[in-house]
């Protein structure tokens, strides 16, 4: 996918303008952070199951060549191949083998955002195979074109009329006086479209949320249920799943279990949870004739033993993104690559370089609220901050906040100085504002001035003054 | 911390916007204390506790502030700052800049122990349950997020306005959620910070509340920005001036004297 | 090689070469041991309490219940909830033992085709292997048995399932499940799928608002066998208890 975050502040202009987008974000930001509360406060044991979701994943992390070797041994061991990918390209061609090999259509897709890091679609596309994304959300931004906006409600951006426009524009067969007067028609009508695709498809593509190591076995949660039907019909099931996603035991899933669909749609469980393991076995009525499963890496390794480590221990709940400000202010989309919010301003930078997602990271308050809702305890403010470091370091941070931020340190480190300075300045704005209060302009402060006023100093500083009264109080 | 058998001497530090834009609220500081029992200092060495820098990913700049900080205000009981963000800053990473120095680091560490933020320390340090002030209104408070979610600062402010006289605290939709003044970030971003600001202060006068009041003071010139913008009415102040009763000494936040 | 490149790349990171023998084992001796870790209180009631969680939370999640004595109940539950819903009579129902024992003649008008399901197929009924209270999950392996189609394509699902095989909590019943199943293809116990179901499909992708039966069953009726007398003791004394 290519990336637009270089152009971050454009895209915010763009969404900021965008009506749509912004009655959606209104209409869906308290419900997302409402529903995750009342989840959690039904169980009085969730802040504890958060850090034994951390240190389970530590665990993981410290020894992740071990499980991801057990895990592969015992996929082998149940009749499922692993396709080990260390970039995009390589789990691209795995993938595009295994369709081939078979003599794939038509592809189903269940929801992955591995998936939409590769650009599986379009690789398939230029190949004569035709994927159809199943999740509903992900069905429609694959007929609009667009790219997902949130990790787990993707569409939630659109409204009912760009269902509507779409449907109309996509399903041919549709008659004309089809009426769309709720969101039940909507839906009435999806079912039926994808439910077609699913009897035809020849392959199947589903994403992982967890591989278990003991059993060699893949997870996917998800409520509509279109992930099951994309595993179970078709001849050949496919898993794209990156290499964090390993869990040593079923136990250690039960734990990530209960903190997922709490933390990303309020609920104490997803509607379906599903273990898969290796292929339809010789007596199965139903089920794939082929497992594989295209394990990639695509940068996350680089990550193991740095300062972003704790990164990869997200389980894609969302809940970072479900709580921030900043998010609900400018959409998904204005993040410019596959993961956005908090977690992604600290994901993309790892994935796609800080030259290209500098401005993710710093495009935080460091409210903190992330990572005061995330199930795993990642630090996201922290990492963030890191990121900014690097930046610094590689004098990638701009020219003018560099020549600022070394103007203000050198005053900063000499408090005679600074008094002096700061004197001045307290004194000159004090004195220009002491009428109004506040100024509506001011030059070089525009950053400042265009969306508010700025309160004028009281006119002297807080050390002059105090100076004053000491002197004055001595005998 | 062992039991003082004198009064506890307390370093104030002032935080630079304190200084530079409100010293009010530092003298606001000093009286609550006072009052408190403390001997209260101010260290002359102080600039800033260097989250500029730090935020911005210069560390070896924030290091050398904090270094500062440790040589002027080691020799204290507590350190003390009006302000949950620079709090934070003194009392959750400054220990981290000096991984790789021991011996500061065990200095640092000795520092954070005994920082906190004003109002926190008030009521959690000083045990103290009622203040002077007297202020005639109805108020609402904003959580700042450094003090909210580093410090813990939610429930003293509330107390110890509940001892105002005359006041009645009318509380918003979303106290907790941030503002949008986030440092150099709403200069930087400047749109997505006037969105979120602008969301905070449809909050604030959903309340019908007269006076603004938050803990923090990057927080509060924003907002009183933002509301100063919409021409609203609302006054805007740091909660130490009203603890103080020290409103008549300055008008509030973004209003002037003419 | 991408495999060894990938391991590689790991243990650079971790600033070590492959884990020494010692502590290969200690990882698969947890491996085996397969500790659990924090178990909510709720998943631990008492076991009346624990059959009647489990119906509220299946309720909670847009599910239905009924309950009946004996598997012989059964045909009479079903007619009945498929006429009170005005639904069709004819059924794709998984070929389980326990479900072909029943005497299905009692209720003619209901017809039974036993094996996996079909697109057309409007009602399926399978057999539930196990359930958690903690959740109202139900537990349903794929067997030869019980075919995973029958969970999924059907507008309505029918799951029957015997009080005596709920749990509290999802570690119990892979406990269960360890102890009971063993897979003559990969000599591990797991089957090609375990669908852990909480409630009837749904989606809020379409302007965040919940809609039931996205792609998969709009209706999930669970219906209980009362063979557990230990559940269900209290539940006629109190049953207030749990609220």
């Amino acid at each position: 996918m290519l990336a637009t975050s270089p152009a971050f502040k454009q895209n915010v202009r763009d969404a900021l303008a965008d009506a749509g987008l912004q009655k959606a974000l209104a209409f869906t930001r308290p419900s997302f952070a409402g529903r995750r509360a009342a989840a959690v406060a039904n169980l009085p044991e969730f802040e504890q199951l958060r850090d034994v979701g951390r240190d389970i994943k530590n665990h993981v992390l410290a020894n992740l060549d071990f499980y991801l070797e057990t895990w592969a041994g015992n996929v082998e061991k149940s009749g499922g191949q692993v396709h080990w990918c260390s970039t995009a390209d390589d789990a691209r061609a795995a993938v595009l083998a295994i369709c081939q090999r078979v003599g794939a259509k038509t592809v189903t897709k269940g929801k992955s955002m591995i998936s939409e890091e590769l650009a599986i679609n379009e690789h398939l596309e230029q190949h004569g195979i035709t994927p159809v994304e199943t999740d509903l959300g992900e069905y429609i931004l694959q007929l609009r074109h667009e790219p997902p906006s949130h990790i787990i409600a993707p569409a939630f951006h659109l409204n009912r009329e760009d269902w509507e426009e779409s449907f109309r524009k996509s399903h041919t067969d549709l008659a004309e006086d089809r009426v769309f007067t709720d969101r039940r028609d909507i839906l009435t009508e999806a079912r039926r479209k994808l439910r077609e695709q699913f009897l035809a498809a020849d392959v199947g593509i589903t994403g992982a949320n967890f591989l278990i190591a003991e059993t060699g076995s893949s997870v996917i949660v998800t409520n509509e249920g279109n992930g099951d039907l994309t595993q179970t019909l078709p001849k050949v099931h496919i898993v794209l799943a990156s290499i964090e996603k390993v869990v040593p035991t079923l136990e250690d899933a039960c734990t990530f279990l209960r903190l997922l669909a709490r933390s990303a749609t309020g609920q104490d469980m997803s509607v379906y949870t599903t273990f898969s393991t290796g292929a339809r076995r010789p007596d199965d009525l139903d089920g794939p004739g082929e497992y594989h499963v295209v394990l990639i890496d695509n940068g996350r390794t680089n990550m193991i033993g740095t300062e972003f480590q704790d990164m990869l221990r997200c389980i894609r709940c969302a809940a970072c993104m479900n709580h921030c400000p900043v998010y609900f202010t400018v959409g998904g989309h204005s993040y410019g690559w596959v993961y956005p919010g908090p977690m992604g301003s600290v994901l993309t930078p790892g994935l796609i370089g800080v030259d290209k997602a500098g401005h993710l990271p710093n495009a935080s308050t460091f409210c903190g609220k992330c990572e005061s809702v995330c199930p795993v305890k990642i630090p996201l403010p922290k990492l963030m901050r890191h990121w900014r470091e690097r930046e610094f370091e590689r004098h990638l941070t701009p020219q003018t906040v560099r020549t600022n931020l070394a103007l203000w340190a050198w005053f900063a480190r000499r408090p005679a100085a600074y008094r002096f300075a700061t004197r001045i300045a307290a004194w000159t704005l004090g004195f220009l504002g002491r009428k109004r209060g506040k100024f509506h302009a001011l030059p070089f402060a525009g950053g400042w001035t265009d969306g508010r006023d700025l309160p004028a100093p009281e006119g002297d500083t807080f050390f002059a003054r105090y100076a004053r009264q000491q002197r004055n109080a001595q005998p | 911390m062992p039991e003082l058998t004198r009064r506890p001497r307390v370093a104030l530090f002032v935080t630079c916007l304190v200084d530079l834009h409100r010293p009010t609220v530092g003298f606001a500081a000093i009286r609550l204390l006072e009052q408190a029992g403390c001997q209260v200092e101010v260290p002359r060495a102080q600039t800033c506790c260097g989250q500029p820098a730090y935020n911005a990913g210069d560390r070896a700049t924030a290091r050398d502030l904090a270094a500062g900080i440790l040589d002027a205000f080691s020799g204290y009981d507590y350190v003390v700052a009006p302000s949950g963000s620079c709090a934070g800053m003194i009392s959750h990473h400054f220990a981290g800049l000096f991984d790789n120095d021991p011996q500061q680091r065990a200095r640092a560490e000795a520092l954070q122990a005994k920082t906190f933020e004003l109002v926190a320390f008030l009521a959690d340090v000083m045990k103290v349950t009622h203040v002077t002030g007297m202020y005639q209104g109805t108020a609402t408070y904003h959580d700042s997020c450094s003090g909210l979610r580093e410090l813990g600062i939610k429930a003293q402010p509330r107390a110890l306005l509940a001892s105002v006289a005359g006041l009645t605290l009318a509380e918003m939709a979303e106290p907790e959620t941030c503002c949008g003044f986030g440092g150099t970030f709403c200069v930087k971003y400047p749109e997505i910070s006037t969105r979120m600001v602008s969301d905070k202060t449809r909050d604030i006068t959903a309340t019908g509340a007269d006076t603004l009041l938050a803990g923090d003071l990057g927080c509060l010139l924003n907002m009183a920005g933002r509301l100063k913008r919409e021409n609203s009415p609302i006054r805007t102040r740091h909660i130490a001036e009203v603890l103080a009763g020290m409103t008549n000494d300055v008008p509030p936040i973004g209003e002037g004297r003419g | 090689m991408t495999r060894e490149n990938i391991l590689g790349a790991i243990r650079r990171g971790l600033k070590r070469g492959p884990l020494p023998d010692d502590q290969q084992l200690g990882l698969r001796a947890r491996l085996a041991a397969h500790p659990r870790h924090l178990i909510p209180a709720r998943g631990q009631l008492p076991r009346p309490e624990q059959v009647a969680l489990f119906l509220q939370n299946v309720e909670k999640e847009f599910g239905t219940t009924a309950r009946v004595a004996t598997p012989a109940d059964i045909p009479a539950a079903i007619a009945d909830y498929l006429a009170a819903n005005n639904l069709p009579t004819d059924l794709a129902i998984a070929p389980h033992p326990e479900l072909e024992a029943i005497d299905w003649s009692l209720r003619p008008l209901l017809s039974l085709r036993p094996g996996r399901a079909q697109a057309s197929d409007q009602v399926c009924l399978t057999h539930g292997y196990a359930a958690v209270a903690e959740t109202g999950t139900l537990m349903l392996p794929a067997s030869p048995h019980r075919p995973t189609t029958l969970n999924l394509l059907g507008d309505t699902a029918i799951v029957v399932l015997r009080a005596s095989r709920i749990v509290g909590f999802m570690e119990a019943a892979w406990d269960l499940f360890r102890a009971e199943n063993h897979d003559e293809t990969t000599g591990g116990f797991m089957p090609r799928n375990i669908m852990w179901v909480t409630g009837p499909s749904r989606s809020a992708d379409i302007e965040s608002t919940l809609e039931l039966g996205a792609h998969g069953p709009r209706r999930l009726h669970v219906v209980l066998i009362d063979d557990d007398s230990a559940a269900l003791k209290a539940d006629d004394d109190d049953p207030a208890a749990l609220q």
